[in-house]
């Protein structure tokens, strides 16, 4: 299995990662020798068998809508980068054309 | 004796009785910590202050004839994925590295009501991604036998400080093996309890269907002593189980006449060490004079173990870890994210002569993410959210992270039959004992590896522990896992309880660690 530089670069624009040049480089070797390690699961027939997404049987758990405390906006804030004391502030989410 | 070298169990019956304060057991572990963290750097964060004062707060209680918590006194280190208000919580990376909770994680709340005493955050591979601490962004543990080896991760600052009597107690993680395989290689116990047995809320998710918390000390009876504060059900985390917890201390000692422990014969095929395998073969005698019988089994999926877990993991830990942008909490970048100037879209990136993340940013705020992200994640952090979110991505969701489920399954299943017909089942911890810092680092896939033996519990939700079997001609200890059904945790502790009262491994200690940090490579 090998995965291309290209789909390396595309891969790190979906997951938010800038890439340097000699990280893709890298990341191109290695990603592509450990999906060629993990394909070995491949040779097992799975056609009858159903997905476990998770060890136990796992059903909503809901709570009785009753109004309990939760954070405050001062401790929600407390370790933002930046903030005006009542919203999180980042930078500019348009471009100037206005394409996103 | 000093009160550094004493168990879990000795210094709460000390404390309670009046042979011990609080503070002279907490000044005792802060002095071992102040001589030897230098050298191992097991701990990111020490409460010096903090400590002292809940010691004082416990003591003065007592002294007033008002009751104290079943933990009074007991100095718990805590690895630094698990949140605590007053104190840092950096996952041992860059990016949370002046993150500060805004509340206690579930275990942490119920430490500190059974009135322990936390004494400091515990190094790690960063985002417990690893399994020799080297991954950590403020540098590695080294293993107290020998510094100049990997104590084994995620958890290695939590089992070196056990290990070099830094702390009586300390609490770790285990996703794929981050408890019981750096207790392997420390010669400490570690329990990985069954998925959903201890709260996970506050723990920093890596892996959510995997990610269990647990204990780690110098015996399985303080690991049992520490399981009853921290076990049981938790409404803050909707995968807790809502069973009672079992006073699992007063369980420890019963005969193990009749329990069948199931041997696994391609455990001990090639790529285990000789020395490993001797140590194990070992352990299953031992059991056999404790009344046990011992059977061989087969788990005919357990090769699959490995790359299913490096599916499945990543997967969930690329979903889970797009929580950090540089907007919430933790780093955020601050080249050029908030001036203003217009950055290439998408599709003019792609006219370039290399298409790259570099400049191609749709927006001031996508490259906010992008490089905070960059610069907050260390290398293999990177390596694993690449991968889930390439195993997640269309076309090839259904080759690679669908598969894996379905191989879950099947592993699953092999240890329902092979509990059908054994009440546990015992082999290595790790196929070597330490290795050596820097052995593996140039090697994704060889590191990958050190959970052969570990993963397969994780991805089932069962629960393992580990603890000392011997030790190689080196003087590097061996450990031993024992694996049980769903909410095992007694048997599994009474069984290593029992070995440890035919066996005196548990009580061996480095001879002699360095008291400066020593060069490494």
């Amino acid at each position: 299995m090998t995965i291309s530089r290209q789909d390396v670069a595309k891969v790190g624009l979906l997951a938010r990662l800038a890439l340097s040049e000699a990280e893709l480089d890298t990341m191109t070797a290695e990603l592509s020798n450990i999906v060629g390690f993990v394909s070995l699961l491949a040779e097992l027939d799975t056609s009858h068998v159903e997905p476990l997404a998770h060890p136990l049987d796992t059903h909503n758990v809901f709570r009785d809508d009753i109004p309990q405390p939760s954070l405050t906006t001062a401790e929600a804030l407390q370790s933002a980068p930046r903030h005006d004391g009542e919203c999180f502030l980042v930078p500019a989410v348009l471009n100037e054309s206005g394409a996103a | 004796m000093q009160p550094a070298e004493l168990t879990a169990i000795d210094i709460v019956t000390a404390v309670r009785q009046g042979d011990l304060t609080a503070v002279q057991c907490t000044q005792a572990f802060l002095q071992r910590i102040e001589a030897h963290n230098g050298s191992i750097n097991a701990f990111l964060n020490v409460d010096t202050a903090g400590a002292l004062a809940t010691a004082e707060r416990i003591d003065k209680r007592r002294s007033q004839g008002l009751p104290i918590g079943p933990l009074a006194g007991l100095p718990v280190a805590v690895k630094d994925a698990i949140c605590t208000a007053d104190q840092p919580t950096t996952c041992a990376s860059k990016m949370l590295a002046h993150f500060r909770p805004p509340y206690d994680a579930e275990v942490v709340a119920r430490l500190r009501a059974a009135d322990a005493v936390i004494v400091g955050k515990t190094n790690m591979d960063e985002f417990a991604m690893g399994g020799s601490n080297e991954n950590s962004a403020f540098g590695p543990v080294r293993n107290p036998w020998d510094v100049t080896r990997a104590p084994g991760g995620s958890s290695g600052g939590s089992a070196a400080c056990v290990a070099a009597d830094m702390a009586p107690v300390a609490i770790g993680s285990d996703t794929g093996g981050s408890i019981r395989q750096p207790a392997g290689l420390c010669g400490i116990t570690g329990l990985k309890p069954t998925y959903g047995r201890v709260s996970r809320r506050g723990l920093v998710a890596f892996a959510s269907s995997l990610d269990q918390i647990g204990p780690m000390a110098r015996s399985a009876a303080d690991c049992a002593l520490i399981m009853e504060t921290i076990a049981g059900h938790d409404p803050g985390d909707a995968t807790s189980l809502t069973g009672g917890v079992p006073r699992y201390s007063t369980q420890l000692d019963q005969p193990l006449a009749g329990v069948r422990i199931g041997r696994v014969p391609e455990h001990f095929a090639a790529g285990l060490d000789p020395e490993v395998a001797r140590g194990v073969e070992e352990a299953f005698a031992v059991f056999k004079a404790a009344g046990a019988t011992v059977h061989d089994i087969q788990l005919p999926h357990a090769k699959y173990g490995v790359p299913t877990y490096y599916l499945i993991a990543p997967c969930e830990a690329s979903s889970n870890l797009a929580r950090y942008d540089g907007a919430h909490y933790g780093h955020r970048a601050t080249r050029r994210d908030e001036e203003g100037h217009r950055t290439p879209r998408r599709d003019e990136a792609a006219h370039g002569t290399t298409p790259h993340t570099e400049g191609a940013f749709e927006s001031p705020l996508v490259e906010m993410y992008c490089r905070s992200r960059a610069e907050g994640f260390g290398p293999e952090v990177k390596r694993r959210i690449m991968l889930g979110t390439y195993a997640l991505s269309a076309g090839y969701y259904d080759a690679y992270y669908a598969k894996a489920l379905r191989v879950r399954r099947l592993i699953r299943q092999d240890y329902l039959d092979a509990f059908e017909q054994v009440d546990l089942i015992g082999g290595p911890v790790s196929a070597t004992a330490a290795f050596k810092l820097g052995e593996k680092t140039n090697d994704p896939l060889a590191m990958y590896l050190v959970d052969l033996y570990t993963v397969t519990a994780n991805l089932a939700g069962v629960g393992g522990i580990s603890f000392p079997c011997g030790f190689t001609k080196s003087g590097l200890p061996i450990g031993f896992q024992l694996q049980a059904p769903a909410l095992g945790e007694g048997l599994l502790l009474r069984a290593t309880d029992r070995f440890q009262h035919l066996t005196a491994w548990h009580q061996r200690r480095p001879k002699s660690i360095p008291s400066a940090t020593p060069a490494v490579r």
